[in-house]
């Protein structure tokens, strides 16, 4: 219930907290709304000795339109910011819609988008949703700013492609302009519970066909995934190729086995939700 | 320690806090307000909800450090202290209703109850029951099934829009 | 629901607004762990990481040198501060075993979580730091965590101590059971498995303990259901004299039966207070206390039921593995015992065998959980009998009615022994049915099955009864419980009219001040507002036994009514004496004494109250006293009963259960709180449907607790309940002057196989015949998979 001791940073720009993280290294980490952090301090699973607090960083709060067509969102905006954004709603519902399935409200209202994507967690929403929008973060370190692809972010189990000294400034995502439809079937025990398995299915329809189809996995293994054997079977066909495409989804995946699911009824709930997401979202 | 200015209640407080002290644990034991509860150490229960900033957070998951410069609201300033003499009178609706409806029993997660209906209500006025089922799905209660704080709640929001209340 | 005004003399039966509220939905309460003494010190405990292992040595002095603490102790350095171990006050068989348990263990952990050392120091965040720097040498020794491999010969034994992981067999047969079974036309035979669950109270437990200062009293303060209990068991453990002894229970948050109960913390904490000369906190954390905190249930339950050809019941078997966990705790053995006199429920049967195995394994200890052997018993038997009703081709109803004890035989003697006093199961079943639209779901079921709709409709009945109002005391002892199961209340008129009752129930929740208030005032003819009832403090209610068993109203209530009525004769005595008049001619009627033919000469008991206090005009063999006590030993237990019937939706590709509506008719006797008997049922069903649907405390092969907090161990939200919708007949009870019967634990007892009996009705025609519980999405798939063969 009580955290171990640490030394508190406060940092007031991004410099600031780049800087105290390239002084105390790997003892030091980046608190942003908290909510992976600070539930595992104060079960003590974590004692860092330097909390650098971004929450003062004011830069890295809120929305805007980039020069190439897509959404930046700053790594400090809250979920329930992101989800009653107009941009946000507007340009890509989908991931509103997605974060409106983290947590519960409190959790919502505290944690922030840079920061759940920073943990890296397999089991939690916006990484799966991250991957299927083929959305990325921009990190800045010591020597400036790098995107990094979500394909190229989540590494292994709770390890993300980020540096020590690197923070998350800005999630980027695409705007899905045009007739797309998407459905997130997340699937758990009790509702403030994490997904045994979660589905997002995002679908561009053209001409009563899918010309475009995203599944992004929750839970199925270490780092999020797409369910890529299912999107191929689809582009280009008509809808009644979900059924037999969704067949598919379990393809590739790395289903952990634990008391709410074997990896055989992870990989068969990953097949039932992903057809219903994709029928809901080509619907 | 690290120097901590808050807004609780609407009253300010200067303190050296240690950073890692929870932003609960510094309203009960260094403010006194005990209105506020702790019913988990996982996030899970809400008893500990407040208002930061006008919304509700599990202060359990706050460092009182994150509060600085900030406004903390609990259970205890939620009725209207102006109105001495009839106990009730100052009562927030939401206060009223867990009262009239019968939502509360043993009482230790109604001030995260009905802080989190309160931020609830001001985000949705008018919840059908399912609306509510699902906003306060951040909050446990193991002693009334829920039935009737989903009641009180839509018969607080009654009469915050104004609307007759009916038994 | 709002309050309706009535006169005085007309306050049961009609819902009142509770008066507890007042200070619950302000934040002005006292919680444990809101008190705050000076020099208070705080209290951390060092628990065993491992389920079973040797201490071979515990240093504490690195601890002593961390910042701010002020003591710390092994279990070897308190060894001589107990007088015995913690108390086990229920000795089911002679040759019980029951391993010692200390506070703190000395040699042998026993499960994770025993806790082995203590820590004082000056917060709680300092405490908490010196935990870790307390060094334990731990030698592992096996982990017993199955409780049939524990009785097989040459198995790992929990405790090293004993012989035998076998705590005790405990067995009641009436009627010739063999008979019974060997001329049976049918035989029904189920292996159910009742789950381990954690009772999750929202207060976690807390204890402040004040040493003593001008006077030799020690104070303890602790979230307890059982303050009275308390003191006398702490006395007996810690060597504190009992009347140097007072336990405070203030503003309590729930207990389900995990407050009613003697903890390690609690003596420890008493003796640390006494010890150290100051006062010390520990309040629990919710993932220590449920390594920490009895578990409730975890049954292995082998039941048959014997048929005639007709399908008239011959008889029953019940054979019983129930979990005692680690050691045996306030009332751990006899928890299961309780469902001797259930299974049969409201069955008439011939013959009735039961057997029970107390089993140690190196878990959290079990006890008394929300119904305490009742819902196990009740799951059993109401599950049976869907699955005998559709082995012998008949609508689940169709074989209640044709067994069940019919209205008008009540009184009713069962198999068990025990007399039902009244019930009307036929009425609530018909209000029930007509509620819940039974005939048309049933319909909806039958289509949903012929079009093969992926999501299936099930209909699950629960027609229970249950014992409780603990209890009758000369039947506890026949049960070789350890105390008796009187209450006691006091009720005091003062000069200016007002009234104080003090009662020996100890509420947590369930709203005796108002429910207590309302007798009071009825049974006084005074204003409800006029009543204080005052409770939880040994120093003030000076004796009870207080809260657990659904016995608060039936026994306490009735203990209220007797000490009022005690009153009321006084005041008569009185009012006859002022009116000049003989006290055959006095009427009492809504508080007023009247003359008999003279309307005009009348006192009111407030009169009668001022005049005994003056106490210059009095009648002369009497004492100037209007307060009364009276001390009420139940002749029977209490048997509410009612039909629960609940529809579930159950996804069949994803094993996901919904429960679409769930309708509840009870029959609890006379109500004094409407509104309050309603939310006893909501709370309890729900608790209920979690043990069918969401919760179960699950432990490793190495006995470590996988369900170690809020996050693995599914307490539902509202988002996970549906609403339940509820009603009520009245038969009232027999036994005690109210005519009431204990309400707090029905709606659980009854729930849990209405849910699974749904769950499985809906699966039926894909063979499934059973769920495990919780019926999770994994284990209802898993059942549907197995009833395929395998196939997915």
């Amino acid at each position: 219930m009580i955290p171990a001791s640490f030394e508190y940073v406060r940092a007031n720009s991004i410099e600031e907290a780049i800087g105290a993280l390239q002084e105390h290294g790997d003892e030091a980490k980046l608190l942003a709304g908290g909510h992976s952090l600070l539930p595992l301090m104060k079960l003590r699973l974590a004692a860092p000795e330097v909390i650098v607090d971004l929450g003062r960083v004011d830069a890295l709060r809120g929305v805007c339109e980039t020069d190439d067509g897509r959404l930046a969102i700053g790594a400090m905006t809250s979920h329930q910011d992101v989800i009653d954004d107009d941009l946000v709603r507007q340009h890509c519902g989908v991931l509103a819609d997605v974060t409106a399935h983290v947590g519960d409200a409190q959790v919502r209202h505290r944690g922030t988008i840079g920061g759940a994507l920073a943990h890296g967690d397999a089991a939690s929403d916006l990484p799966a949703a991250l991957l299927a929008l083929d959305g990325s973060v921009i990190a800045q370190g010591p020597n400036g700013r790098r995107e990094i692809p979500a394909s190229e972010l989540f590494v292994d189990y709770l390890t993300t492609a980020l540096n020590d000294d690197e923070v998350v400034v800005e999630v980027r995502v695409p705007k899905l302009d045009g007739d797309w439809g998407w459905r997130y079937e997340k699937f758990s025990r009790v509702a403030q519970a994490w997904a045994i398995v979660g589905a997002l299915g995002i679908v561009k329809r053209s001409n009563g066909s899918i010309e475009d189809a995203r599944v992004g996995l929750t839970n199925m293994g270490t780092v999020p995934v797409r369910a890529a054997a299912v999107e191929q079977a689809l582009n280009g066909n008509g809808t009644d190729a979900i059924a037999d495409a969704a067949q598919q989804a379990a393809e590739g995946t790395d289903a952990p086995g634990d008391l709410n699911a074997t990896p055989e009824f992870r990989q068969h709930l990953a097949r039932v939700l992903t057809r219903r997401a994709l029928e809901a979202a080509a619907g | 320690m690290t120097k901590l200015n808050i807004t609780v209640d609407g009253e300010v407080h200067d303190d050296d806090v240690e950073p890692r002290t929870l932003l609960v644990h510094y309203l009960r034991d260094v403010v006194g307000k005990t209105g506020t509860n702790v019913g988990c150490d996982t996030s899970n229960c809400g008893a500990c909800t407040v208002h930061l900033d006008g919304r509700s957070v599990k202060s359990c998951t706050v460092l009182a450090v994150q509060a600085d410069g900030a406004t903390v609201d609990t259970i205890e300033g939620l009725a209207d202290p102006s109105t001495n003499g009839d106990p009730t009178a100052g009562w927030h609706p939401l206060q009223k209703a867990f009262h009239t409806e019968h939502g509360l029993q043993c009482g230790y997660c109604t001030p995260g109850m009905i802080m989190a209906a309160a931020d609830l209500l001001k985000e949705n006025p008018d919840p059908s029951e399912d609306e509510v089922r699902h906003g306060l799905e951040g909050n446990l209660c193991r002693c009334t099934g829920y039935v009737n704080i989903v009641k009180a709640v839509r018969t607080a929001a009654a009469e915050m829009r104004g609307e007759e209340v009916s038994a | 629901m709002t309050a309706v005004d009535t006169p005085p003399s007309a306050n049961v039966g009609v819902t009142k607004l509770r008066k507890e509220d007042a200070h619950l939905v302000t934040g002005r309460t006292s919680w444990t762990d809101n008190l705050k003494l000076p020099g208070m010190l705080h209290v951390a405990f060092v628990r065993s990481p491992m389920a079973h292992a040797k201490v071979t040595g515990v240093d504490v002095s690195a601890a002593l040198e961390q910042p701010g603490v002020v003591a710390a102790f092994s279990g070897a350095d308190l060894v001589d501060n107990w007088s015995g171990g913690l108390p086990c006050a229920w000795p089911v068989t002679e040759d019980m075993k029951s391993p010692t348990h200390l506070p703190l263990a000395t040699d042998e952990v026993r499960h994770v979580g025993d806790a082995v050392a203590v820590v004082v120091a000056r917060s709680r965040y300092q405490a908490a730091d010196a935990v870790e720097f307390v060094e334990v040498d731990y030698d592992p020794l096996p982990a017993v965590v199955d409780m049939e491999a524990a009785l097989a010969d040459g198995s790992d034994l929990a405790d090293t101590s004993l012989d035998s992981n076998k705590s005790f067999t405990w067995q009641k047969i009436d009627g010739d059971i063999d008979a019974a079974f060997d001329g049976a036309a049918h035989v029904t035979t189920r292996r159910f498995i009742n789950q381990r669950l954690i009772p999750t109270a929202i207060e976690p437990r807390a204890v402040v303990c004040a040493p003593p200062r001008e006077t030799r009293e020690t104070t303890l303060w602790s979230a307890t259901q059982v303050p009275h209990i308390l003191r006398l068991m702490l006395a007996l453990t810690c060597g504190v004299p009992e009347h140097e002894l007072r336990v405070v229970a203030p503003d309590v948050g729930g207990g389900f039966g995990s407050k009613l109960n003697v903890y390690a913390e609690e003596a420890v904490c008493l003796v640390l207070a006494r010890k150290l000369g100051q006062p010390v906190k520990w309040t629990e954390s919710r993932s220590e206390g449920y390594q920490a905190t009895i578990h409730g249930r975890d049954q292995i339950q082998d039941v048959s039921l014997a048929f005639n050809q007709d399908a008239t019941l011959r008889g029953m078997k019940v054979e019983l593995l129930a979990d005692m966990g680690a050691y045996l705790q306030l009332v751990t053995p006899g928890v299961p015992l309780l469902g001797a006199f259930m299974f049969n429920a409201i069955y008439k049967m011939d013959a009735l065998s039961f057997t029970c195995h107390g089993i140690f394994t190196n878990k959290t200890p079990t006890d008394a959980y929300r119904g305490a052997g009742r819902p196990e018993a009740t799951f059993a038997i109401e599950r049976l009998i869907d699955e005998a009703a559709n082995e012998l081709g008949m609508e689940p109803f169709e074989l209640r009615e044709r067994n069940w004890i019919k209205h008008e035989e009540f009184p009713y003697t069962t198999i068990a022994g025990i007399e039902y006093d009244s019930g009307n199961y036929e009425a609530a079943t018909a209000k029930a049915k007509e509620l819940f639209g039974y005939d048309d779901l049933r319909r909806e079921q039958q289509e949903r099955r012929d079009r093969g709709d992926k999501v299936q409709l099930g209909i699950g009945i629960s027609t229970f009864t249950e014992m409780c109002g603990l209890a009758p005391s000369r039947v506890l002892g026949s049960l070789s419980y350890g105390a008796g199961g009187w209450e006691h209340a006091s009720v005091r008129m003062l000069p200016s009219g007002k009234v104080e009752v003090i009662t020996g129930t100890s509420p947590h929740g369930q709203g005796h001040v108002t429910a207590w208030s309302q007798i009071a005032a009825d049974a006084l003819g005074v204003p409800y507002e006029d009543v204080e009832v005052r409770h939880g403090d040994t120093a003030v209610a000076h004796k009870g036994m207080d809260t657990y068993g659904s016995r608060s109203l039936v026994v306490g209530g009735y203990a209220v009514q007797s000490a009022c009525d005690k009153v009321v004769a006084k005041a008569k005595r009185v009012a006859a004496h002022l009116l000049e008049a003989s006290e055959d001619d006095i009427e009492f009627e809504a508080g007023t004494f009247s003359v008999r033919g003279s309307p005009d000469a009348s006192k009111t008991i407030q009169d009668t109250a001022l005049a005994i206090f003056a106490a210059h005009d009095y009648p002369e063999d009497m004492e100037p006293s209007l307060d009364s006590d009276a001390t009420v030993d139940p002749e029977n237990f209490s048997y509410p009963h009612g039909t629960h019937l609940c529809a579930t939706e159950v996804d069949t590709e994803t094993g996901q259960v919904t429960i679409r509506s769930y309708v509840a008719v009870d029959d609890v006797g006379k109500v004094i709180n409407p509104q309050i008997v309603e939310g006893q049922v909501h709370g309890g069903i729900a608790q209920g449907v979690a043990q069918a649907l969401y919760e179960e405390a699950v432990y490793d092969a190495d006995g470590n607790l996988s369900t170690g907090s809020l996050l693995d161990y599914y307490v539902p939200s509202a988002a996970d309940l549906p609403h339940f919708q509820t009603d009520r007949t009245e038969t009232p009870a027999t036994t005690n002057p109210l005519g009431v019967k204990g309400v707090g634990e029905a709606g659980t007892i009854a729930s849990t196989p209405a849910v699974i009996n749904a769950v499985v009705d809906a699966l039926r025609p894909m063979g499934v015949n059973d769920v495990r519980m919780p019926a999770s999405p994994r284990n209802v798939w898993e059942a549907i998979q197995a009833a395929n063969g395998g196939a997915a």
